[in-house]
C-alpha cells in the first residue's frame, strides 16, 4: 500500500476507490444512525426535564444570547472550513487541505474553551451544576455529551494531521479524512438542535 | 483491501474539468454556509423580539429552521445529494424515525 | 508470508484473532459457559420455590439470583450464542473471506467478554444487581451493595461490543456479497442477520443512555430518577423499553433465520414463499420500534396510550404468522429426514405459536392489568425465549457443527438431549401459565400453602432438572464428538442449498479459494440441479489478501474493565485511588486505540501456490 499519486492518477472519489474506503464510509453512516437515537434520548431526557429547576435558576434566567451566537459561529464556521478541506483532498492538495483542517481544529477549540467557561460561570453565578437538579443533571447531560463529542472530534483530526502530515495523500489515508470531517458535520447538526431546543427554546421561557 | 481499483491516468483537460466540477461544488457549499447563518441569525432574532410575536408562533419557527439547516448540512457538507448515498440516507432516516418516535414520547408520556 | 508456515500457539492465536471463524468458537464457548451459568441460577430458582415456605434462597439472595439468572441469559448466553452463529455463517453464506471489519470483529467480542465477567464478579465483591433485570430506576438506585453498579458497567461496556458487531455486519451484509447475490437470492438466515443488525444499531443507543442515566445517578450524585429535584423514574421505564423491546426481536428474529435455513435443507424442498418471509422480517423488524410501551401498560399512560400500544403488539403477529405457515407449506410434500436440527425446528413451530397467542392475550392492554407482574407473563416470555431463542440455538449448533469444527455431533445424544430438554421445557412453563392465572406473582421468593400452588411449582421444578440434564448431555456429545467422532464432508448433510455448504468443513483460513459466482436463490441448490453440483468462480485464483490479527482488541476491553472499577468505587471523585483506576483503565483502552489509528496495518497475503496446497484443513 505505498502507492504514490499524483494528481493525474488520484482517484476522483479518493475515500469510496478502495474496498476499505467503502466500507468505512459506509460503516460511518450507519454509525451516525445510531447516534442520532443516542442524542433522541439525550434530548427526550432533557426536553422531559427542562423545567424541574428545584427552586434555583431556570434557563431564562442564566442564558445569554451572545455567548450562544459566538458558540455557534465557531462551529458551523468550523464546518465550512472542513468542507474546504475536503474539496482541497479531492483536488490533491495536502497541504491546503491540512490548513484548513488546521483552522476546524483552532474554531472547534474556541468553542470548547467557550463552553468551559460558560459551564463555570453557571456553577459559579447560580450554583447551577450537573447535581443541582433534573434540570441541570439533564443540560450537563445533554450538552456536555456534545462538547465530548467535539473533544474526540479534535484529538481525531489532530491525529489525522500529525500522522500524514509527512506522507502526502494515498488511499489509505483520504478515506480517513473524509470520515473525520463526516464525524465534525454532525457534530455541528446535533449543536443546531442543541442552540434551538436548549438555548432558543429555554430563553423564550 | 487498499488495492486501487481504478488505475486510470487522467489528462489535463480531464483535471482541469473535475476541478471545475469542484469549485462549482465548493460555491454550492458557500452558499449553504450564507444561508445557515443567515437561518441562524433568523432564529436568534426571534427569541429576541418574542416579545413582538406570538409566543406559540416562536418555538415552532425556529424549530423549523434548525430542520432546514439539517437539510442544508446533509445534503451539502455531508454530500448526501451526490450519489453512492442511498443506503446511507435510508439508514439516516431510519435513525431520524427511531429519534422522532423518542422524542414523541418523551414530550407526551411522561409526567408526574 | 503464507499462513502454512506460521503455528501459533493456540491460547496467543484465539487472544488475537481477527478470523471470523475462530470469533464464532469464541462466542459460542464464552456463551455456552455464561448459559450453564444461567441455567445454575435457574435451578437455584426452582429448587426455592418447589414447595411453600422454603428457606433455600430467600430474601434478596434470591434477588440476585433472579435479577442474575435474567440479565445472564439475555444478555451474556443468548445474544452471543447468536453472534457466534452471525459470525460462523454470514461470511460463508455470501461469499465473503471475512467481515467488513474484522479488527472490530474481534474487538466486539473481547468486549461482550469482559463486561459479561465483571457483571459476575459482582457475586465475589459484596454482591450481584438484585433489582430484577430490568433495574428499574427506583428500586435499583437505592440498592444497597454495588450490584447495581456491576449491572450498569457490565453492561455498558458489553453493550458497545454489540452495537459495535450490528455495524460490523451490516456493512458486511450490504457490501460484500458475492457477484450475483442480489439481496432477493440471499439465504434467510442472512436476511434475518441485516434486519437484527439494524435493530441493534437503533436499539442499543436507548439502552447505552438508560444505563448512563442510571449510572450518573448512583455514581455521580445526578437527579434524573431522584424526584425530590425534579426527576422521574419513567424516564428510565421508556429508555430501557425502547431497547428492550427491539432486543427480544434481536433474540428472535436470528432463530427464525436458523429454522428458514434448517427446514428447507431436511424437506429438500426451497423455503415456501421467500419474498413473504423477507418481507415479514423487516416488517417485525420495524414494528418492533412501535410496541415498546406494552411492557408499561400499568403504569398510568392513560387508555390512549394503551390502546394504541395494544393494537401494534397484535399487528406484529400477523408477519409472525404469515411466517408459521410459510415454514409449515414447506414441510408439507417435502422428503422428511429428521435430524437432530430438524427436531428442534419441528418442536418449535407449536411452542412459539404458544408462546406468540399468550403474546396475544396479553398485549390486550385491559387484560394485561391481570396477568402483569405475574406468573403469566414468566410463562409467555420463557415459551417464546426458550421456545423460540433456545431451540434455534440448539438447532443451529447441530446443524452447523460441521461447517465449524469438522465433524456432526453424535444424533443419538443429540436425540436424547431433545427429547429430554423438550419435555423438561413443557414440563416448568406449560404449568406457569396456570399458577399466573391463579395469582402467583412473579420475582417473589416464596409462596404460602394452601393456596393451589404447590402442586404446579413442583411440577414446573422438576421440568427444570430434565432441562438441565438435557444440558448435561449435550456436554457429553460435544466432547464425544470431539473425540470420536468422524470427519465431516464439506456438503456435511448431503442436503446443503446455500454457500457455506460449498466448501469444506471447516472451512479454510481463507473460505473460498475463489469467490463464487450466484446464479439465483439457494445458490448451491442451484447448481446441483442445474449445473456440476460446484460453484463457478467469479475471478481467477489470485493471492489472497487476509487482515492481520492483533492483540489490542484485548488491550482495549481489558482497559475498560479496570477503569470499571475506578468508576465504581470513585465516591464522586473523592476516592483518588479508584479515580487514579479509572484514569489508568481509560488511558490503556485510548492509548491502544491510538496505537490502532497511528501504526499501518495492511495485513498480509496467502499466496496463490499456498492455496493449492493447503487442501481440507485450515
Amino acid at each position: 500500500m505505498n502507492q504514490k499519486f499524483t494528481a493525474e492518477t488520484f482517484p476522483h472519489n479518493p475515500e469510496k476507490a478502495t474496498e476499505e474506503g467503502k466500507n468505512k464510509f459506509l460503516a460511518f453512516w450507519l454509525f451516525l444512525g445510531g447516534e442520532t437515537v443516542l442524542f433522541a434520548s439525550l434530548f427526550g431526557t432533557f426536553l422531559a426535564l427542562r423545567n424541574s429547576t428545584a427552586g434555583g435558576a431556570s434557563a431564562a434566567e442564566m442564558f445569554e444570547p451572545k455567548l450562544v451566537f459566538i458558540a455557534t459561529m465557531l462551529l458551523l464556521t468550523s464546518s465550512l472550513t472542513s468542507v474546504y478541506a475536503m474539496y482541497h483532498m479531492k483536488n490533491f492538495e495536502h497541504k491546503k487541505m491540512m490548513l484548513w483542517l488546521g483552522i476546524t481544529v483552532l474554531l472547534g477549540l474556541g468553542f470548547l474553551l467557550l463552553e468551559i467557561y460558560e459551564f463555570r460561570h453557571y456553577m459559579h453565578e447560580y450554583h447551577f451544576t450537573i447535581k443541582s437538579s433534573a434540570f441541570g443533571s439533564s443540560f450537563y447531560t445533554l450538552v456536555g455529551t456534545h462538547g465530548a463529542h467535539v473533544f474526540v472530534g479534535l484529538l481525531w483530526i489532530t491525529t489525522l494531521m500529525l500522522r500524514n502530515g509527512g506522507r502526502g495523500l494515498n488511499l489509505y489515508n483520504a478515506p480517513k479524512f473524509y470520515i473525520a470531517s463526516l464525524y465534525w458535520h454532525f457534530i455541528d447538526v446535533v449543536w443546531i438542535f442543541i442552540f434551538t431546543v436548549v438555548y432558543l427554546m429555554g430563553m423564550v421561557g | 483491501m487498499g488495492t486501487n481499483t481504478n488505475s486510470h491516468q487522467r489528462n489535463q483537460v480531464e483535471i482541469k474539468y473535475h476541478r471545475r466540477k469542484h469549485a462549482e461544488e465548493m460555491k454550492q457549499q458557500l452558499i449553504s454556509f450564507a444561508l445557515m447563518i443567515i437561518l441562524t441569525l433568523a432564529s436568534f432574532a426571534a427569541v429576541l423580539y418574542k416579545d413582538k410575536m406570538d409566543p406559540y408562533f416562536t418555538v415552532p419557527f425556529i424549530l423549523l429552521l434548525a430542520v432546514i439547516q439539517l437539510v442544508f448540512q446533509l445534503y451539502y457538507f455531508m454530500h448526501m445529494k451526490n450519489k453512492g448515498h442511498s443506503t446511507p440516507a435510508f439508514f439516516l432516516y431510519s435513525g431520524v424515525t427511531v429519534a422522532v418516535i423518542t422524542l414523541l414520547t418523551f414530550l407526551t408520556l411522561i409526567w408526574l | 508470508m503464507s499462513s502454512v508456515a506460521k503455528k501459533k500457539p493456540l491460547l496467543w492465536d484465539y487472544l488475537t484473532t481477527v478470523d471470523h471463524k475462530k470469533i464464532a468458537i469464541l462466542y459460542l464457548i464464552a456463551g455456552g459457559f455464561f448459559f450453564l451459568v444461567g441455567g445454575m441460577e435457574a435451578l437455584f430458582i426452582r429448587i426455592q420455590l418447589i414447595k411453600p415456605d422454603n428457606t433455600f434462597l430467600v430474601g434478596d439472595a434470591y434477588n440476585q439470583v433472579l435479577t442474575m439468572h435474567g440479565t445472564t441469559m439475555i444478555f451474556l448466553a443468548a445474544m452471543p450464542m447468536i453472534f457466534a452463529f452471525f459470525n460462523a455463517v454470514v461470511p460463508l453464506q455470501i461469499g465473503a473471506r471475512d467481515v467488513a471489519f474484522p479488527f472490530l470483529n474481534s474487538l466486539g467480542f473481547w468486549l461482550f467478554f469482559v463486561g459479561g465477567v465483571f457483571l459476575n464478579l459482582s457475586w465475589f465483591l459484596g454482591g450481584a444487581p438484585d433489582a430484577g433485570w430490568t433495574s428499574y430506576a427506583t428500586l435499583a438506585l437505592h440498592s444497597k451493595s454495588h450490584g447495581v453498579d456491576f449491572y450498569l458497567l457490565g453492561l455498558q461496556i458489553s453493550g458497545i461490543g454489540t452495537l459495535a458487531g450490528g455495524i460490523n455486519f451490516l456493512a458486511t451484509i450490504i457490501n460484500m456479497r458475492a457477484p450475483g447475490l442480489t439481496y432477493m437470492r440471499m439465504p434467510l438466515f442472512t436476511w434475518t442477520v441485516f434486519v437484527t443488525s439494524a435493530l441493534i444499531l437503533f436499539a442499543f443507543p436507548a439502552l447505552t443512555i438508560g444505563l448512563a442515566l442510571l449510572m450518573f445517578d448512583r455514581l455521580f450524585g445526578t437527579a434524573f430518577f431522584d424526584a425530590s429535584l425534579g426527576g422521574n423514574s419513567m424516564i428510565f421505564e421508556h429508555l430501557f423499553w425502547i431497547f428492550g423491546h427491539p432486543e427480544v426481536y434481536i433474540l428472535v428474529l436470528p432463530a427464525f433465520g436458523i429454522f428458514s435455513d434448517i427446514i428447507p435443507a431436511f424437506s429438500k424442498k426451497r423455503l415456501f414463499g421467500y419474498s413473504s418471509m423477507v418481507f415479514a422480517t423487516v416488517l417485525i423488524g420495524f414494528l418492533g420500534f412501535m410496541v415498546w410501551a406494552h411492557h408499561m401498560f400499568t403504569d398510568g399512560l392513560g387508555a390512549v396510550a394503551n390502546a394504541i400500544f395494544a393494537v401494534a403488539t397484535m399487528a406484529i403477529a400477523v408477519p409472525t404468522g404469515v411466517k408459521i405457515f410459510n415454514w409449515l407449506l414447506t414441510m408439507w410434500g417435502g422428503q422428511i429426514r429428521f435430524t437432530t436440527p430438524m427436531l428442534w425446528s419441528v418442536a418449535f413451530i407449536p411452542s412459539f405459536v404458544l408462546g406468540g397467542v399468550t403474546g396475544i392475550m396479553n398485549a390486550a392492554a385491559p387484560a394485561d392489568y391481570q396477568f402483569h407482574d405475574s406468573y403469566f407473563v414468566v410463562a409467555h416470555f420463557h415459551y417464546v425465549i426458550v421456545g423460540g431463542v433456545v431451540f434455534g440455538l440448539f438447532a443451529g449448533a447441530h446443524y452447523w457443527w460441521p461447517k465449524m469444527f469438522g465433524k456432526i455431533l453424535n444424533e443419538t445424544l443429540g436425540k436424547i438431549t431433545f427429547f429430554l430438554f423438550f419435555i423438561g421445557f413443557h414440563l416448568t412453563f406449560f404449568i406457569q401459565h396456570f399458577l399466573g392465572l391463579m395469582g402467583m406473582p412473579r420475582r417473589y421468593f416464596t409462596y404460602l400453602p394452601g393456596q393451589g400452588l404447590d402442586t404446579g411449582n413442583m411440577i414446573s421444578s422438576i421440568g427444570a432438572m430434565f432441562m438441565g440434564l438435557a444440558t448435561i448431555v449435550m456436554l457429553i456429545n460435544v466432547v464425544y464428538t470431539a473425540i470420536k467422532g468422524k470427519k465431516a464432508a464439506g456438503d456435511a448433510w448431503g442436503v446443503g442449498r446455500t454457500l457455506e455448504w460449498s466448501i469444506p468443513s471447516p472451512a479454510p483460513e481463507y473460505n473460498f479459494a475463489q469467490i463464487p459466482y450466484v446464479r439465483g436463490l439457494d445458490a448451491l441448490w442451484v447448481e446441483k440441479m442445474e449445473g456440476d453440483g460446484k460453484m463457478t468462480p467469479a475471478e481467477p485464483l489470485g493471492d489472497i489478501h487476509m487482515p492481520n490479527s492483533s492483540i489490542l482488541p484485548f488491550v482495549m476491553s481489558v482497559g475498560l474493565f479496570i477503569a470499571a472499577f475506578g468508576a465504581m468505587y470513585n465516591d464522586q471523585l473523592k476516592n483518588h485511588t479508584a479515580v487514579g483506576v479509572l484514569i489508568l483503565g481509560l488511558f490503556i483502552t485510548f492509548g491502544s486505540m491510538f496505537l490502532r489509528s497511528w501504526i499501518d496495518d495492511h495485513g498480509f497475503h496467502i499466496h496463490k501456490e499456498d492455496i493449492a496446497d493447503e487442501g481440507v484443513e485450515a
